[in-house]
């Protein structure tokens, strides 16, 4: 249950009658919307809708250039490439980030910040094990002459996966913020949807894996 | 808040959204996404024999897959309308553009 839905009853004395004029502070009614939703909230969803046209993009580039960069095609292929065990085990990391992640706002909504915490931190390491195994990916393509510029598909690939890592880096970042505004006490329980908002965007980072792990990697060329 | 006002308020709610799930619930779904990756890796093994139903079987999981995290993690199911139809016209417009702009390029055959 997000902030703009929560009943919060007032407390200040003058707020017994109906008629008596209602003090602002900071547990009365959430501020009024004219969809009755959270800005904040709809926000994110509105720029994660944009976000599907980036990676769309992004994606139907190396799909194209995977098909059609092959008769002069210097250097390897990247499917020839592909550590699919390897890449798996990244995947499912990213997937179980998802599930710590949603229990990590589950934990903040019951004002549970112990649990919220531990639950924030595993994500933040997950995504970072997830990005970690990225580069090792770069770095072992790299050794086998698979950089940016050398052909059409590796400046696709890399720009794909690249822009997927910026973003679940970005994520870490907030994921790590929210740890330690839960340490100082700024992440109170009313404050959740602050962290449903950011578990948003590491659900899409994650779904957006999804799709370019079937696409990209498992679905041959 | 009043009394009348927080009916009014409950009954918004209600209306808005259905209950979230719990925790058991979020472990039983991520373990249900876990198997369907599982499934997409085995068909890595198993290419030539799936033959002509590799491709429609990793888009299946693929999208339910997809469909699962942003239901149930992303909680579309239980929230507002609105949320559904701000993400799904961005997916829609984004699958639109680019099918047509890969089919200009002769991708499909």
């Amino acid at each position: 249950m997000s902030v703009s839905e929560q009943v919060v009853p007032a407390t200040t004395g003058a707020a017994t009658s109906e008629d008596a004029p209602q003090a602002h502070d900071a547990t009365a009614a959430p501020h009024h919307t004219s969809t009755g939703l959270s800005n904040e909230k709809l926000g994110m969803w509105l720029f994660l809708g944009s976000e599907c046209l980036l990676f769309g993009g992004l994606i139907s580039a190396f799909l194209l250039y995977r098909s059609k960069d092959v008769e002069d095609m210097v250097g390897p292929a990247v499917d020839e490439l592909y550590d699919i065990p390897f890449t798996s085990v990244s995947s499912f990391v990213l997937l179980m980030s998802s599930l710590t992640m949603v229990l990590a706002l589950s934990a903040i909504q019951r004002a549970d910040h112990r649990r919220a915490r531990t639950w924030l931190l595993t994500t933040a390491m997950l995504g970072a094990s997830f990005v970690a195994g990225q580069v090792y990916e770069f770095t072992a393509f790299v050794r086998e002459g698979l950089g940016y510029t050398t052909n059409l598909q590796s400046s696709a690939f890399y720009t794909l996966t690249g822009f997927h890592g910026v973003h679940v880096t970005l994520g870490i970042l907030m994921l790590v913020s929210l740890f330690v505004m839960s340490l100082r006490g700024r992440l109170t329980a009313d404050r959740a949807e602050t962290v449903e908002i950011v578990g948003l965007y590491w659900h899409f980072v994650d779904v957006v894996w999804i799709i370019i792990f079937t696409l990209i990697y498992l679905v041959p060329a | 808040m009043t009394r009348a006002a927080a009916e009014e308020h409950e009954a918004q709610t209600e209306h808005e959204g259905r209950a979230h799930p719990s925790d058991r619930n979020y472990v039983v779904i991520a373990l249900i996404l876990a198997v369907l990756t599982a499934l997409e890796v085995a068909t890595y093994y198993v290419e030539e024999q799936l033959g002509g139903f590799l491709v429609p079987a990793l888009m299946v999981m693929m999208v339910v897959k997809f469909a699962m995290v942003v239901m149930w993690f992303m909680h579309l199911r239980f929230d507002s309308n609105l949320f559904t139809r701000m993400f799904v016209s961005g997916l829609v417009l984004a699958i639109g553009v680019y099918v047509v702009a890969l089919t200009t390029f002769q991708f499909f055959g």
